[in-house]
């Protein structure tokens, strides 16, 4: 009986916040659980630490959830990054290229990489797995070339971006937060989000009711470039430094992100900001296993633990919501 | 195994069977005699599919009594039921589509040698089974995918029939069968009938049931309403049980107001199914088309949607010399051609999004201010929409899957209603629909052409076209075989054209 009063609580809650109080929940047990069981965890420095660290991924994650929604996945973005990376570092270093000119080569390098991805894709009618699992060979070589495979250091001319803070926050931290917001009213709010969602949904259809669903294809894989491009900005300021190793693994780390936020890799179904509380759980985890002295080794195995733990959750979130939603008719349809 | 007696094999007392909100069954008593036709009639949500998952053992009922040859029945999951000897053959297709037809139809019990699977055996055992459905031209090598809709239903039958069984279960077996391929279900039918196996069958095509069944049991709304003896009931008592309410085959249309040709297909061709295909709407006026399955009907209506491009032809609009280029949907959306297709599931509807968003896609332009969508006014539209077309759904944010066929059916045409195209394709707009729902749509096209609309309807039930059409076009092997007007049409001339094509080949 109480289980019933309770459910039918959370079922009279606004959509949007029982769309993300499970991943707050989820995030709260973290903090509290590396509160109490490591000394140093609560600190000033822990939080610059996560906020220093997520902001390229994030970026690149809320690019990864364009694309899965439509049911697509971009196995470069690590790749691009890195190519992405090394071009501003070029650009700035060999080139002596004024910094606004040198990021605008750099986004230009993730516009062209996801172009590419997309068209490949839409013409050919081939499963973005491939395609992009051939662009993430073809960036890194590129990185390799335009850096001769050596680490450009640029130092200076980067570092004012990440130097940058606003009320304690710094730039980089702000864009990455500014881009999930935006990202997220986008897709839930404008005609575009809507289409991209149809057509994960099902896309025939979509095509059948006179909308060309190519432009809106090529398009998330363009948007999806041009995000991983300004993540790679983020990045080299960071390590102020070009590396062509830079992202090995970042497409995985993002997609192992998004997907713990709920979002579904057969597309239709998704949302950027659940993406974002996706890459805090994982740097939480990270960060809180490194203060209790966990190896490399665990940290991995817990985090494999967890993605796959969140994603059997969102399965049983699924059906609560379901038989809510039944309660709910029947509900309505009792005078 | 007991012998074939005019005995009851099987009898349901007193079932309940309730989900959330929804009283599925209530008291519902239902028996089977062996070498019996029973079928089971009502509209869609009565409750035919709920007591079938039940007798299968796919579902448990919440009270109630079954018995299977006077012993206590209780069957555990669907496995369990089959073990007993009842069968069931789902509307659904459950077909693997990159297996043979061999492979399907024996793929519970592939014959094998040490795991190795004996080919010859296999097509063999599958070519004595599909020349009795009437797919003797087929290679039981190729696989299920590139068979038609109506070959591969016809494919489930035989993975049906093949298997021993005392209780066959035929959920909508005709759906996508042409006539000629129900005559060849209904022998093998009365074949199993005379072996003592009792039969229920489940279908919306009363014609076909008083055909075919020995007795009638009428549900609705999860009770029985009655069960006789076929010969004593005529289609229309039938129908009124079902509904409740009187719907004869009443003449929906008097007379036209045909206007000016909205479309004209001028020697459309595209591979073998489609061949040099002409013909014209007027607006205001309503066309069927019917055809065997195969015929060429759905692919045509495609093409000139856009949906797949011809090879050749030419499609002149509202009267204009210059013919239109359609080389996808979208050009012919933005023309005014709206095609509503034969499968709405897999191309009609966003199954897994709300009644609203599928209401407004075609037109997100007028829900939306700069690319911002305006939701408020989205729903307005979609409450216009559910209002008109009386679609039951519990709100506009009702997910559109969890409707019934009849209500999604009215989804999608709403959308294109939304859209106010001015040339309408209506491809089996009736399929798998319950009789009301099915006049529902009929008195909506009617509807259409009054308002001056250009409608096409491609349909299998010649019947419901007679009602509603001002014309006819027949089609066979891809071709125009013939076009009728309103007093020269009969079942008959239309059925000879639709084979014409065939004889002889």
């Amino acid at each position: 009986m109480r289980k019933k009063i309770i459910k039918k609580s959370i079922a009279d809650l606004p959509a949007f916040v029982t769309d993300y109080i499970g991943m707050a929940l989820a995030l709260a047990l973290l903090l509290v659980i590396f509160g109490l069981s490591a000394r140093n965890f609560f600190t000033l420095t822990t939080f610059r630490t996560i906020a220093n660290q997520v902001p390229d991924i994030t970026i690149v994650a809320v690019g990864m959830t364009f694309v899965l929604i439509i049911a697509g996945i971009d196995l470069s973005v690590g790749s691009v990054m890195a190519l992405a990376g090394a071009v501003l570092g070029l650009s700035l270093v060999e080139f002596n290229f004024p910094l606004p000119a040198a990021i605008v080569m750099c986004l230009a390098v993730g516009i062209l990489c996801g172009a590419a991805n997309g068209l490949v894709i839409v013409r050919w009618r081939l499963p973005a797995f491939i395609v992009t699992l051939g662009m993430l060979e073809i960036a890194r070589g590129g990185a390799y070339l335009v850096t001769e495979s050596r680490t450009i250091y640029i130092g200076g001319p980067v570092e004012v971006i990440t130097d940058a803070s606003i009320l304690g926050f710094s730039l980089p931290f702000i864009v990455a937060v500014a881009i999930v917001v935006a990202g997220q009213l986008v897709l839930s709010r404008t005609v575009f989000g809507r289409y991209l969602i149809a057509i994960g949904t099902n896309e025939e259809a979509v095509r059948l009711s006179g909308i060309d669903p190519r432009p809106l294809k090529l398009a998330v894989f363009v948007l999806c470039g041009f995000l991983t491009s300004i993540a790679a900005v983020i990045h080299t300021a960071r390590l102020s430094s070009a590396n062509p190793n830079a992202g090995y693994g970042l497409e995985l780390q993002a997609i192992a992100a998004v997907v713990i936020g709920g979002t579904s890799l057969m597309g239709g179904r998704g949302s950027v900001v659940s993406s974002f509380f996706g890459v805090l759980i994982i740097a939480v985890l990270g960060t809180g296993l490194a203060q209790i002295g966990a190896q490399e080794s665990t940290k991995r195995l817990i985090t494999g633990c967890v993605i796959v733990a969140a994603v059997i959750l969102d399965h049983y979130r699924h059906r609560i919501r379901k038989s809510q939603k039944q309660v709910l008719v029947s509900a309505k349809a009792k005078p | 195994m007991k012998s074939a007696t005019s005995g009851t094999v099987f009898r349901a007392c007193d079932i309940d069977k309730s989900f959330p909100g929804v009283q599925a069954l209530s008291a519902v008593d239902f028996d089977l005699r062996a070498g019996e036709v029973h079928a089971l009639v009502g509209e869609n949500g009565a409750g035919k599919s709920t007591l079938m998952s039940i007798i299968a053992g796919v579902q448990k009922p919440d009270s109630g009594q079954m018995c299977l040859y006077e012993q206590q029945y209780e069957p555990n999951g669907r496995a369990d039921a089959e073990a007993h000897g009842i069968r069931m053959v789902m509307q659904e297709l459950h077909l693997i589509s990159n297996l043979s037809v061999a492979e399907n139809i024996f793929i519970e019990k592939l014959p094998n040698r040490f795991g190795i699977i004996d080919y010859d055996k296999l097509n063999g055992a599958a070519r004595k089974i599909m020349k009795q459905v009437g797919l003797g031209d087929v290679d039981p090598d190729v696989p299920v995918r590139l068979l038609g809709v109506g070959q591969q239903q016809m494919v489930e039958i035989a993975a049906g029939l093949s298997r021993r069984c005392r209780i066959l279960v035929l959920d909508e077996p005709t759906a996508s069968l042409t006539d000629r391929e129900i005559e060849l279900l209904f022998t093998q039918i009365r074949k199993l009938k005379a072996e003592g196996v009792g039969i229920i069958y489940i279908s919306h095509r009363i014609e076909e049931v008083t055909r075919i069944a020995d007795r009638v049991t009428v549900l609705r709304d999860g009770k029985v309403i009655s069960t006789n003896p076929t010969s004593e009931l005529s289609v229309s008592d039938i129908i009124l049980m079902m509904v409740g309410r009187d719907l004869e085959h009443e003449q929906l249309r008097h007379g036209s107001k045909a206007g000016q040709v909205a479309l004209r297909v001028v020697g459309l061709t595209r591979g073998r199914k489609v061949r040099d295909v002409s013909f014209e709407v007027r607006r205001g006026e309503i066309l069927g088309v019917v055809g065997l399955m195969g015929s060429g009907r759905t692919e045509t209506m495609r093409a000139v949607f856009g949906a797949d491009r011809p090879d050749s032809g030419k499609i002149f609009l509202y009267g204009a010399g210059e013919p239109v280029e359609i080389r996808m949907p979208r050009d012919a959306v933005r023309n005014g051609i709206a095609l509503v297709t034969e499968d709405r599931k897999e191309q009609g509807l966003l199954s897994a999004l709300a009644v609203r968003v599928n209401i407004s896609l075609t037109r997100l332009r007028d829900v939306s201010r700069f690319g911002w969508m305006d939701i408020a006014e989205e729903q307005s539209v979609a409450d216009r929409y559910i209002a008109a077309l009386g679609i039951r759904c519990s709100s506009n944010e009702q997910t559109v899957g969890e409707l019934s066929g009849g209500n999604q059916q009215k989804v999608v045409i709403a959308k294109w209603l939304y859209r106010d195209c001015d040339v309408l394709i209506f491809d089996e707009p009736t399929r798998g629909i319950d009789v009301g729902a099915k006049f529902e749509i009929y008195h909506m096209l009617a509807e259409l052409a009054e308002k001056g609309k250009a409608v096409i309807v491609v349909s299998s039930d010649t019947k419901e076209l007679m009602a509603v059409c001002d014309r006819i076009m027949v089609m066979s092997a891809g071709r125009v075989a013939a076009t009728f007007g309103r007093n020269e049409w009969s079942q008959e001339k239309i059925m000879s054209a639709a084979f014409s094509e065939y004889v002889g080949v």
